[in-house]
């Protein structure tokens, strides 16, 4: 049994290869255990956690490409030679024998026509990509984060005056003419454009838009500084003012956790004052709705309620189900039932940082604040954020989660530790878990978790328990993935299908409160 | 004037230079600064005792040919002396392939750069097999290098000032459409010098059996013309050199353990890190763990934008290193990304008449993180057991880093300066 | 002026700068994209990266 660890300077692959790699490394015969990542201090925690950290891995830095393996001698030599060509492969054949240009200059010599690029480099190179790609005439889907607030301010200076879209930092969605880019959904093509500050939530109402029937002419994102002070709202102004004047668009959507109060009142007086169209405002759990209705728009306060307002005002609002609150509550007293005495919390397991963020809201109204890394409530911060406590709401795609490894959408293997741990926990009643599909996501995050609910709320009913697990599908049935057929794994594994985060949160929050209040009886 | 007008400058004489083949001359009568006492090697600055193998068996044979020394325990002795100078080739308007040494009796060929007017030395080549660039110094060596002395410089030159001399540049672009990469495959090229000279040769006054074995040398030796392109290159590569703000590459070089590169706009100074080694074919018997690392100043053929700058205009090249078509292509689109310009020359047929990547940029090395690749022979690490395969290597980024550190100290000076 | 509105109903010709599943994903849907073999400037080196921009400056 050999432990080795290969640290290999100066080399960058993205993190999505890697975790391929490390998925193919570990499967090898003669490898018991592998990890080929880059040398972030979280990655060298999970090095930690997983016994494959070792002094060689310890001194790496955030630029070194760490290969940890444990396993026989001959397996571990043998994986080696095979890493580099693992490394190198390009994932679609086809592409191997083109020539990848190297710089946007090269790569505008080889297709002039370039209108586009999506910048996802890590943060400290950002800056200087999305600048080059404004310069050449590019619109910017900016996927990176950690690039500073200075330098999102002049990439936006640059392009508000250039009439140029420079979507984010760290903005994983957009739609633009029916093509979805980043982590996004495939969605019929309508007359209702969307324009947001909060990814998921984005993807959340879109898809909820089209089970109704309804559909997307474009999706901007500003990215999630976009509303504070210093940003002022370019982009989302930019991006109205778009909407407002596209002949392709009727109904505007605007989504956004609560901006700065003066960046609110300047969207808000932009809408008053400019917009001919219909706009629906779901500042989640924010925004005064008096202060939106007297501007003249439609004030949403969830991601269901403004999918369904803009679907209403588009001639359709058929398609996605709404349980009647009897539905609820019968289902929540019944589930609420079958926990023994000692289950008494909720633990939400997001990847998507607006779900997170929506279902804590709704959940306070049941059970008062709840901890997270992200809490609503400064005061209900973690200490440590991998070790939940009562009431928890997780948003795994934090930076502090992310670092040097892909998002959670993609990579299901943080999650899913975190999911057996608390599905371990015998005080846990529900867990909570966002399935957000799309392109950019998990081939079948359902199958993942379909396999570890079935043995886990066995597992709990062997020992007395009874683990309620709610989740809500946000995708449509033409992602690669299939909403439907990701929904029906779900629920054959015992898993509560909701329509929607909104409407997943509101029946945890009912379980647990009634979990709760029952306790006090006895 | 600023780094784009420097470059653009620089660019301009890469490419409108205009290198001649004029005659042949005795190292020590025609070599700026060449001395009874000194030999010239390849690559940057290097002292005897930090020789590779087959430098020191070139210098060993160099100085038994100068009948400085009778064997090789004496040459030993000599070199390290102090008694014999060792010095770049490259800092005598110089080059020379593998070991590269070039001694005071020996002919080299004279390059005229007719345009800027400066000249460029190389001494002859002297085929494959045992020979004394590759470090074997046995008597079949010296017998030879005294034949070349003797019979085939005094040939050559008669019959190239005859002619009037060769526009070499002329001949290498038509080589590099006929499958020469003019540093590796250099036989199209040497069959253009015989077809040219031939009739130069015949009238050149020597016996038939001199000018016959001068023919026969030349067709056996499928490499004799690189070393008049080498020539050539250096002379295209000098006129580019000193002008005050480039950031392009005007010379590239290897003495078996460090890889050298000059800046044009960084003077005389040498930046240098450990030299790679190759990596490619071997022939049978042999192996990567014999072999020398990279060796030699015929990096300077990529230096103007051919050799492995061309490589897919030499189908025939690219399988003797070890490689495969497509990735001849892509190695060779590849270098387009850190060079200033496309040759108004030097064109390949295989890309459409792409003319070939000219001027390694030092900044676009930098941005990235791509850095000269190229085509080489490899050495045994031993001296005097020659060739042992061929293969590809890159230039160091160190190389590259160091002239960036050099630069913005430069800059940095000039503005404390310009403050005080 | 150009304006935003000006791409749309463009044919997109999108250049995927960073991680390859955003170009993997608009292959597999027929859109135009193209690759760029990216690598950090100066090899992720950060004082090559600091020489270069004030080489540039």
């Amino acid at each position: 049994m050999v432990l080795k660890t290969v640290i290999r300077r100066g080399e960058y692959y993205d993190s999505g290869r890697l975790m391929i790699v490390t998925r193919t490394i570990s499967k090898l015969e003669g490898i018991i255990d592998a990890a080929v990542q880059m040398g972030t201090a979280l990655n060298k925690e999970a090095l930690k956690r997983t016994g494959l950290l070792d002094k060689d891995s310890e001194g790496a830095s955030v630029d070194d490409l760490m290969i940890s393996m444990k396993g026989t001698g001959e397996g571990v030599e043998s994986a080696l030679v095979q890493l580099d060509a693992l490394l190198n492969q390009s994932s679609s054949g086809l592409q191997d024998s083109e020539y990848r240009p190297k710089t946007i200059d090269s790569a505008l010599k080889a297709e002039p026509g370039l209108n586009f690029a999506i910048i996802s480099v890590p943060g400290r190179f950002a800056k200087n990509e999305a600048m080059k790609a404004l310069q050449k005439g590019m619109h910017v889907l900016l996927f990176s984060d950690n690039v500073s607030i200075e330098e999102e301010k002049e990439l936006k200076t640059f392009a508000v005056s250039h009439g140029l879209l420079l979507m984010g930092p760290d903005c994983g969605t957009a739609i633009i003419n029916n093509v979805p880019l980043g982590f996004a959904n495939k969605v019929r093509q309508g007359n209702i454009g969307v324009v947001g500050a909060a990814g998921t939530g984005m993807q959340e109402v879109m898809t909820l838009i089209h089970k109704h029937g309804a559909g997307i002419s474009q999706a901007i994102g500003t990215g999630g500084r976009d509303l504070s002070v210093t940003i002022g709202g370019a982009m989302m102004l930019q991006g109205l003012k778009a909407l407002n004047s596209d002949k392709n668009t009727d109904i505007i959507v605007v989504i956004s956790k609560p901006p700065a109060p003066e960046v609110s009142d300047k969207i808000l007086q932009f809408i008053k004052d400019e917009c001919r169209k219909t706009i629906v405002v779901n500042f989640v759990g924010g925004g005064r709705p008096e202060s939106i209705e007297a501007c003249g728009a439609i004030s949403a306060s969830t991601l269901e309620e403004a999918a369904l307002r803009a679907s209403e005002l588009a001639g359709h609002a058929n398609g996605a189900p709404r349980m009647a609150e009897e539905d609820l509550d019968r289902i929540a007293r019944d589930e609420a039932k079958r926990l023994n005495a000692g289950q008494k919390y909720l633990r939400g397991l997001y990847s998507g940082g607006t779900l997170c963020y929506e279902s804590m809201l709704i959940v306070r109204d049941f059970v008062g604040d709840v901890y997270s890394n992200t809490p609503l409530n400064k005061q209900m911060k973690l200490l440590d954020s991998a070790a939940p406590c009562k009431h928890t709401c997780l948003d795994l795609g934090d930076d502090e989660f992310t670092a040097g490894r892909a998002h959670p959408m993609l990579d299901t293997t943080l999650r899913e530790q975190l999911f057996e741990h608390e599905a371990s926990d015998p005080n846990v009643a529900v867990i909570l878990l966002d399935i957000v599909i799309g392109y950019g996501s998990h081939s079948d995050p359902a199958g993942v978790f379909a396999d570890l609910v079935r043995k886990h709320k066995e597992n709990a009913r062997r020992e007395g328990r009874h683990l309620i697990v709610i989740s809500s599908v946000c995708g449509t049935e033409e992602d690669p993935q299939n909403s439907l057929t990701q929904e029906r794994k779900l629920q054959e594994t015992g898993v509560i299908v909701m329509p929607s985060n909104a409407a997943a949160a509101r029946l945890a929050g009912k379980i647990v409160s009634y979990a709760n209040s029952e306790e006090r009886r006895l | 004037m600023n780094r784009e007008e420097a470059n653009q400058e620089v660019l301009k004489r890469l490419q409108d230079s205009e290198p001649w083949l004029v005659g042949i001359g005795r190292a020590i009568d025609v070599i700026p600064g060449m001395k009874k006492n000194l030999l010239l090697h390849a690559g940057p600055p290097i002292e005897w005792v930090e020789m590779c193998g087959p430098m020191q068996g070139a210098v060993i044979g160099a100085l038994i040919y100068e009948g400085l020394a009778k064997d090789e325990e004496e040459a030993r002795k000599l070199a390290a002396s102090g008694a014999i100078g060792f010095e770049p080739n490259h800092e005598h308007q110089a080059v020379g392939p593998m070991a590269g040494i070039t001694s005071p009796s020996m002919p080299v060929y004279i390059l005229h750069n007719k345009k800027y007017g400066n000249y460029a030395y190389i001494n002859l080549n002297e085929g494959l097999g045992k020979v004394l660039r590759f470090g074997a110094f046995s008597p079949e060596v010296i017998d030879r290098l005294k034949w070349m002395e003797r019979v085939l410089g005094p040939v050559l030159k008669a019959a190239i000032e005859q002619s009037g001399g060769m526009d070499w540049k002329a001949l290498v672009t038509q080589a590099l459409q006929m499958g020469d990469d003019c540093h590796n495959r250099n036989r199209a090229a040497t069959a253009l010098f015989a077809k040219q000279m031939g009739q130069h040769l015949c009238k050149t006054g020597f016996s038939d059996d001199d000018i016959s074995s001068v023919f026969a040398f030349i067709n056996g030796n499928e490499h004799f013309a690189l070393n008049i392109t080498m020539g050539m290159c250096k002379s295209i590569a000098d006129a580019a050199h000193n002008v005050e703000g480039s950031t392009i590459v005007t010379a590239m070089a290897r003495n078996g353990v460090d890889f050298g590169i000059r800046v044009s706009g960084l003077g005389d100074r040498w930046f240098v890190a450990p030299a790679n080694t190759p990596k490619g074919l071997y022939f049978p018997g042999f192996s990567e763990a014999d072999s020398n690392p990279d060796l030699g100043d015929s990096t300077i053929t990529e230096t103007i934008g051919i050799g492995g700058f061309a490589m897919a205009t030499a189908p025939a090249l690219v399988s003797f290193v070890g490689g495969n078509y497509k990735d001849a292509v892509k190695f060779t689109l590849e270098m387009y990304e850190i060079t200033g310009t496309e040759n108004k020359n030097f064109k390949i047929p295989a890309l459409d008449f792409r003319g070939t990547a000219t001027g390694v940029d030092l900044v676009k090395v930098l941005e990235t993180g791509s850095v000269p690749r190229i085509n080489t022979g490899i050495a045994h690490k031993n001296p005097g057991v020659g060739q042992i395969g061929a293969g590809l290597v890159t230039a160091p980024m160190e190389c590259f880093k160091k002239a960036a550190r050099y630069m913005v100290e430069q800059k940095q000076n000039r503005k404390q300066n310009a403050s005080a | 002026m150009n304006t935003v509105n000006d791409i749309f109903g463009k044919q997109l010709k999108i250049l995927n700068i960073g991680l390859e599943q955003f170009a993997d994903d608009l292959t597999s849907q027929g859109i135009p994209c193209i690759q760029l073999d990216w690598r950090p400037p100066a090899q992720g080196d950060p004082e090559a990266a600091d020489l270069l921009s004030l080489l540039l400056e």
